[in-house]
């Protein structure tokens, strides 16, 4: 009860922060539009309130603070805006429809999951590479650190481009992209978890005269577990960044991140906003899903609860 | 240094039989071992010879660094000796392990967090290929051996430290080994619970009639379990002394007041002290 009352709190406050932050905002836009409409503000043309400060602007015209929360292209959106946008094009829209967050959403999603299991598989086989082979330690680790450095905006459009010259379009080129970003997580976290066992641990399949393969299957996944999942909850997140980023290059067709584009191009600031809040809630839903099989898995290998 | 390998018997009787090889199971002789570390050469092991006959209980006992765990794992072919001879079931220990001639227990209990103890204790019997059926029958027979018997569906948290301790004695039992290695097992637990593992561990020996080398740290401990005690001293870790006990072999607790545990209580001291004070 008191843990909720802190929560509660915390998300008041940070809603009273951003309709706070959306007078100063859009105060100019709201003191434009009403000087066009004839009513009188302070300074009276937008030629003398371009370079006046926000907070002055609204000391000057207090009578304009409710409109800048009601604006149709504001600079920054009020929560409730986002709310009604996220409600009309998630509920209220067919999902066929072009203007279907759900449409786009799922989109996004389909080449999150490709990526996820194409990054995750690949991790986990680069992971075991690299624990039972000194020369895969060697050799494909610093690779994997260093193609995490490219940033992966000025990298995807040329995925996107040498794919398609070889004639690999649609979801494909944003699932490599998906893969690149989560691949890497479960690369680190599952060396580390295959490499958990103690020396006791590996010296008691010694005397049993344990192969590698047993050693494997019996102590070092299940010793894994707990690293795997983190790494899982990292990756899916990195997934969605990258199928949004990937969704970018290709001329806005279809997904959350050419919802982005699209909103950002006709200065749709609502669109842009509530696509940022799906693919937000997006995210959050997989992370608490794969939280939710961990518990389930963990829970059936005996972990205490 | 002085190097002196004393193998002198309280019992004349027990001297006779020790140089009788054929029923040896476990026999170091001159063995060496010297590991490189960048201080320069560790000597583990300095010129150890022992035997060890079928049925005895071995304890080996001195103070940290005198190698007396290096020799349990030379034997579980863990380490391995840069010189001098060794040799287990008339194998070299590698051989030894690859036959799966012994089970070995270490300090902690080393139980799988994610398997039930009855899990647990089928793991060794899993990875040698025994049947199902068999793993049934095996880990119901070491269960009530090791007095676990109902807790095969727990998960080791749910234990205690030393039902811990006793699984992974169940769990090295398991197979049949006719050598337990055991490692300072009850090292971590405290004085109450040892005494009753102590007592334990002594029935199931004379149930199961194996050859067990038993590292510890506690003198009353050695004494009261072993058949023969090997005193040994650090740097370089050698054996500075062998005492073969002269105790029955039924054994209840208070046999630790008699005057013939004290006395060889006394003489454990007195080696221990001796190989401390010449370095």
């Amino acid at each position: 009860m008191k843990s909720l009352v802190a929560v509660l709190t915390v998300l008041a406050a940070i809603i009273a922060f951003w309709y706070a932050a959306c007078v100063p905002m859009n105060i100019k836009g709201v003191l434009d539009a009403a000087e066009r409409a004839g009513v009188e503000v302070t300074p009276a043309t937008a030629k003398e309130r371009r370079d006046r400060g926000e907070i002055g602007l609204v000391v000057n015209n207090t009578f304009a603070i409710a409109d800048t929360w009601v604006q149709e292209r504001p600079r920054l959106p009020a929560p409730h805006q986002v709310a009604v946008e996220l409600w009309e094009t998630t509920v209220e829209k067919k999902i066929t429809s072009k203007r279907s967050l759900i449409y786009h959403g799922q989109v996004t999603l389909s080449a999150t999951l490709l990526g996820f299991a194409i990054g995750t598989g690949l991790g986990i086989l680069l992971a075991v590479g690299i624990v039972h082979s000194r020369v895969m330690d060697m050799s494909v680790m610093p690779w994997a650190i260093v193609s995490q450095t490219i940033p992966i905006i000025a990298l995807a459009p040329m995925i996107i481009v040498v794919l398609y010259s070889i004639g690999v379009q649609g979801i494909i080129p944003k699932a490599v992209i998906s893969a690149y970003l989560s691949f890497f997580p479960v690369v680190v976290g599952m060396v580390k978890g295959l490499r958990a066992p103690d020396a006791m641990q590996l010296d008691l399949l010694k005397t049993y005269n344990a192969n590698t393969n047993q050693g494997f299957w019996k102590l070092r996944l299940p010793s894994s577990m707990p690293y795997l999942f983190a790494s899982l909850k990292i990756g899916i997140a990195a997934s969605l960044v990258g199928a949004i980023v990937g969704e970018l290059p290709t001329g806005a067709v279809a997904g959350l991140g050419a919802r982005l584009l699209a909103g950002s191009y006709y200065g749709q600031t609502v669109q842009i906003w509530s696509a940022l809040f799906a693919a937000a809630i997006l995210a959050a839903a997989l992370v608490a899903l794969l939280g939710l099989i961990e518990k389930v898995v963990l829970n059936r290998m005996g972990v205490r609860a | 240094m002085n190097m002196e390998t004393t193998t002198q018997a309280i019992h004349p009787e027990a001297a006779a039989s020790a140089t009788v090889p054929a029923n040896c199971v476990i026999e170091a002789r001159n063995l060496d071992l010297t590991f490189q570390t960048n201080d320069g050469p560790v000597h583990a092991l300095k010129d150890v010879s022992l035997e060890i006959k079928k049925g005895d209980f071995v304890s080996f006992i001195g103070p940290s660094g005198c190698g007396k765990t290096t020799f349990l794992r030379c034997i579980a072919a863990l380490e391995t000796p840069t010189g001098g001879s060794l040799s287990v079931n008339g194998m070299t220990p590698d051989e030894a392990r690859r036959n799966r001639a012994y089970g070995y227990v270490f300090q902690a209990a080393g139980l799988y967090p994610w398997r039930t103890i009855a899990k647990n204790i089928k793991l060794p019997l899993e990875i040698m290929g025994y049947s199902k059926a068999e793993q049934e029958k095996r880990v119901n027979q070491v269960l009530e051996l090791v007095e676990l018997s109902g807790f095969g569906g727990k998960f080791p948290w749910q234990l205690s430290g030393g039902m811990q301790q006793r699984a992974s004695i169940a769990r090295a039992l398991a197979f049949d080994a006719d050598i337990l290695l055991m490692d300072e097992p009850f090292g971590a637990l405290d004085e109450i619970v040892r005494d009753h593992l102590n007592e334990q561990l002594l029935k199931l020996w004379a149930r199961t009639n194996k050859t067990i080398g038993f590292v510890t740290h506690s003198i009353p401990e050695a004494v009261y379990l072993s058949t023969k005690i090997v005193v040994m001293s650090p740097r370089p870790g050698r054996i500075h002394d062998v005492i073969d006990s002269t105790l029955p072999k039924e054994r209840p607790l208070d046999i630790r007041d008699s005057p013939e545990f004290i006395e060889i209580a006394h003489r454990v001291r007195e080696g221990l002290r001796a190989g401390h004070g010449d370095d």
